[in-house]
């Protein structure tokens, strides 16, 4: 149980709340965010622990999406896997695959062609674009601009078309396969990217117009829910969230995997510019960096990217060796890990997944006490979690 | 930059009892194997020491060793008895930029591990989806419950790899 | 002829049945619950957006279920929520309609042969008008189930139907 009135006297001083408790009698109340809420990403139960409007504790309640991925795991082939961890973290589903096929052919030791790593990087670097312009349209949306989050899905909905002329599908795609990809690049697929990348770059200085440099949204987001880089490092942070707190991690270029260290990008960091290192903008504007530098990788990969057969090192069984592997890669929400064990069988034995979202919400805790309600929705926005991710 | 083999060097010579055996020779990883009710204090000296400042717990899975024997129960189903239920710790330090992985097997019948959430606390959640999923308990953990089932859930452990479904749940049928 | 033949100038005025006059009404602003579960509800989200509008067809996402005609179950339903999906439905005042979109609630989906925590179809809690198939479905099929939900509607009648 907490000790109640040194906590009331930590809150006042640390925000300068003129609070007069006098002779009145108050008690804490607990309100429930439930699981059908309007700015909760999802279904997300959120229980607060209120004293007026002042938060004493969040504790989220998550599982509400649990689809038993790990089960369907065991029970299938290796490549019947891949339509389940596109289902994870829907807005991301290329890096899922990518990151499942990167981890089974290590195990495997299954070498590549060069263009299927070339296209992988494409699509991947595109489903990264996708996917901030979601996190930042909803999360102006959260915080009450509603024309951002119009603005993000139109440009959403290229994208898009552009993955529906590769592979067929919108959302979720089934396109990275073990070995290689499913179909090779539309002849016009090439032209269209760069027609993309061209109209795109004009776009990202519409957006900071509209929210980044907005007056509002840096009131409602500036030094609220700072995460300090050793607690940040401490609770298992990784990917944006990590990098607003000041620390140059990017898988990409510390852990590589794929071809990324043939392209040259900056690792964009949070400096406070607006509050304290580490605040809620420092968060979001990581992700607009990002996706700036994301158009400079696929400047270079449109270029670079060679002839070859896509589906010439797709094994027909896939059945690694006795052994395990934990591989990494930079998902646009973090670090998404994927842990194989094999048996030497087609199944496979044991597959954990170790979600971003998932590290990344048990912060939260830590990170709204002392705030006010309001201020719960743009953390919770800022960290960007998806429930597919969290619950698996 | 430390390899596998000289990390272990080093904790033999520390927790020389409590430090199990490198396994090696199988692809990809190496793993060192734990006494399992050892975990935090091996852990805290693993984060703490300055050769090898292991500060990012990167993953935390509960595994099912399935090395029991296989029985028939009353009912006719497969169960396992006897065997162990293991936990695996992949680390890694950003300042050294070197990693390791841990192993601690615990007994089927009463699985007890050491809990390492307050050494990271990214081991909070984790342990309590490997306490749901496979029955785990790890002692002294801060809150130890359900987080992905519902807090009711009285059939059992889902991720072991002898768990039947059960036919209803509050009125609701289960199977297809 | 009758009294009032003939005896309107104006061209303001429409005959019609009250049934007709009511349907009408009810299908022309189907207020919706902002409930989205999974990856469908990035679809229904993007049906909103500004590419295929879905307010030219009425919608209006609702933050209340007390307040909406009409609950779109978009992604897997499963036994957690499936609990608080039944008492958002028995919130909603009727007359109130229901769309199960994507196959996974529908049936169960991808995940219907070793889901424990799966509820196999979102019918086996809450009564549904229209199933949406796909997985998950285009923004175009959300907007023809959606008109065939109206053309359900459209059909609908106050007397109750006798033996």
């Amino acid at each position: 149980m907490l000790d109640f009135e040194s906590e009331k006297e930590m809150i006042t001083e640390e925000n300068n709340i003129d609070y007069k408790s006098g002779n009145i009698k108050t008690e804490e109340m607990v309100l429930n965010m439930g699981p059908q809420h309007p700015s909760t990403h999802g279904v997300l139960r959120l229980e607060l622990e209120l004293d007026g409007e002042i938060i004493l504790n969040v504790i989220p309640h998550i599982g509400y999406l649990h689809r038993c991925f790990e089960k369907h795991c065991e029970a299938m082939t290796y490549p019947q896997v891949i339509p389940y961890t596109d289902r994870m973290d829907y807005l991301a589903s290329m890096y899922n695959e990518f990151g499942y096929a990167v981890a089974v052919e290590r195990l495997c030791s299954i070498e590549i062609p060069e263009r299927v790593e070339y296209i992988r990087v494409i699509m991947g670097e595109f489903q990264r674009i996708a996917s901030h312009l979601v996190a930042l349209g909803t999360y102006g949306a959260d915080i009450g601009a509603v024309t951002p989050f119009l603005f993000c899905f139109r440009d959403r909905e290229k994208i898009l078309s552009l993955f529906e002329m590769t592979c067929g599908a919108r959302l979720l795609y089934n396109y990275i396969w073990i070995g290689g990809v499913s179909h090779d690049l539309h002849p016009d697929f090439i032209r269209l990217a760069k027609e993309f990348v061209t109209y795109f770059k004009p776009k990202i200085k519409e957006l900071n117009d509209l929210l980044t440099n907005n007056k509002i949204f840096i009131q409602r987001t500036a030094n609220v829910g700072v995460m300090p880089l050793e607690t940040a490092i401490n609770y298992g942070f990784t990917g944006p969230n990590l990098r607003a707190s000041g620390l140059k991690w990017d898988l990409r270029r510390d852990d590589p995997y794929s071809i990324y260290n043939k392209f040259d990008f900056d690792i964009p960091i949070g400096d406070g510019r607006m509050g304290t290192v580490g605040d809620s903008w420092d968060r979001y504007y990581v992700r607009v960096l990002e996706m700036e530098q994301s158009l400079k990788i696929l400047e270079q990969a449109l270029n670079q990217i060679p002839e070859g057969d896509v589906t010439s090192a797709v094994p027909k069984r896939v059945k690694p060796p006795v052994g395990q592997i934990y591989s990494r890669v930079e998902n646009p929400r973090g670090e998404l890990g994927y842990f194989i064990m094999s048996n030497g069988t087609v199944n496979p034995y044991r597959i954990k997944v170790r979600g971003p979202s998932f590290v990344n919400l048990s912060a939260l805790g830590e990170l709204c006490r002392g705030h006010m309600i309001a201020d719960v929705i743009a953390i919770l926005g800022s960290i960007d979690i998806v429930l597919g991710d969290v619950d698996r | 930059m430390k390899t596998t083999e000289e990390i272990y060097k080093i904790l033999k010579e520390k927790y020389p009892e409590s430090t199990g055996d490198l396994i090696t020779g199988q692809p990809v990883e190496e793993f060192i194997s734990i006494a399992p009710l050892k975990i935090s204090e091996i852990c805290l000296f693993l984060r703490d020491n300055e050769e090898l400042l292991f500060d990012n717990l990167m993953n935390l899975s509960g595994v099912d060793d399935a090395n029991g024997e296989n029985k028939k129960d009353e009912t006719g189903a497969n169960t396992i008895e006897g065997g162990t239920l293991g936990v695996f710790y992949h680390l890694e330090s950003t300042k050294l930029r070197h990693k390791l992985t841990i192993k601690a097997a615990a007994p089927r019948e009463n699985p007890e591990v050491a809990s390492v959430a307050e050494i990271w606390y990214c081991a909070n959640w984790h342990e309590r989806e490997a306490f749901d999923l496979y029955g785990i308990n790890f002692l002294n953990h801060p809150d130890l419950r359900r987080i992905l089932m519902p807090y009711d859930w009285d059939a059992g452990y889902p991720l072991r790899k002898d768990y039947k479904n059960p036919e209803f749940y509050q009125g609701m049928k289960v199977p297809y | 002829m009758g009294l009032l033949d003939k005896q309107f100038s104006d061209d303001n005025i429409i005959i019609t049945k009250v049934d007709d006059l009511l349907n009408w009404a009810r299908l022309s602003s189907l207020w919706q619950v902002g409930f989205g579960l999974a990856c469908c509800a990035i679809e229904m989200m993007a049906t909103s957006a500004s590419h295929y509008d879905f307010d030219r067809f009425g919608v209006i996402p609702r933050p209340s279920p007390r307040q909406s005609d009409v609950i779109i179950i978009s992604g897997t339903v499963t036994l957690k929520m499936a609990i608080r999906v039944k008492r958002l439905y028995e919130q909603m005042p009727d007359p109130k309609y229901v769309i199960s979109m994507g196959s996974c609630s529908n049936c169960g989906g991808p995940y219907w042969e070793h889901g424990y925590h799966v509820l196999k179809g979102v019918d086996r809690v809450i009564p549904v008008d229209v199933y949406v198939p796909g997985c998950p479905p285009r923004p175009e099929a959300l907007l023809e189930g959606l008109m065939k939900l109206q053309d359900k509607i459209r059909h609908e009648t106050l007397v109750k139907k006798s033996a």
